[in-house]
């Protein structure tokens, strides 16, 4: 289980990635979000979004229609 | 995390004030600051005006050929002199907020409020200011007031650099 869940589900590009970062910054490091979103760009997005800032893409999968992703906070 | 001293730094210049253009800069904004990059945006000739207090933004349909709204099951564009006839801008803009509504696309004021939030740094450029008779009154808090150097001197500054 994650630490924290953020329900993006419905939001569109930029909105999902500006929510999880709002989410991590309040996370201790080493603590994990799931994110639900149901914007398939995010699925491209979230790599490119813990590629670059050093968090840790833990899991992304797809559950019917709805992304599920976990970062685990490291920076 | 940004204003790190070792944080990338991304420059644009916002010259478009309507609706659809207001999006790329401020949803780029948004997430290069999201990201960990120091970003300036300088606001200039039409794009100053993303800077009001109050925003009334539309989108026009004229000289826009590759607009087409989805209706009716397939996308309609608008011919020029159709365009032209009172109430069509305003019936495109209405069509358009409604699918941003729609959509779970971000408003521009939410973008906006996020880049404020996010300590992306605003320059509303002088010249225009004088250029179109406003006050810094009309604006809203935060941006600081700046011409091209100020500009140039943050670009030369910077990993990504744009124009929008």
């Amino acid at each position: 289980m994650a630490d924290q869940v953020l329900d993006v589900k419905g939001l569109n590009c930029p909105l999902p990635i500006l929510r999880a970062k709002k989410a991590l910054k309040d996370m201790p490091t080493g603590a994990t979000l799931e994110v639900l979103a149901t914007d398939p760009g995010a699925v491209k997005d979230f790599e490119a979004f813990c590629r670059t800032t050093g968090n840790e893409l833990v899991e992304s999968k797809v559950e019917g229609r709805v992304y599920r992703f976990v970062i685990k906070h490291a920076a | 995390m940004p204003n790190e001293a070792n944080a990338k730094r991304m420059s644009m210049i916002v010259t478009k004030g309507t609706l659809d253009w207001a999006y790329p800069p401020f949803i780029l904004a948004t997430t290069a600051a999201a990201m960990g990059l120091d970003v300036t945006m300088f606001f200039t000739f039409y794009g100053l005006t993303l800077l009001k207090k109050k925003l009334d933004l539309h989108v026009s349909t004229l000289g826009n050929p590759a607009m087409e709204m989805p209706m009716f099951g397939m996308h309609i564009g608008m011919p020029n002199i159709v365009s032209a006839m009172p109430g069509v801008d305003a019936a495109a803009t209405a069509m358009m907020k409604n699918l941003i509504k729609k959509k779970g696309v971000a408003s521009i004021e939410e973008l906006r409020a996020m880049a404020i939030e996010a300590d992306v740094k605003m320059i509303a450029c002088q010249m225009t200011m004088d250029l179109f008779e406003y006050t810094r009154d009309d604006m809203i808090e935060g941006p600081v007031l700046g011409g091209a150097a100020t500009y140039i001197e943050t670009a030369s500054k910077s990993e990504i650099n744009l124009f929008i």
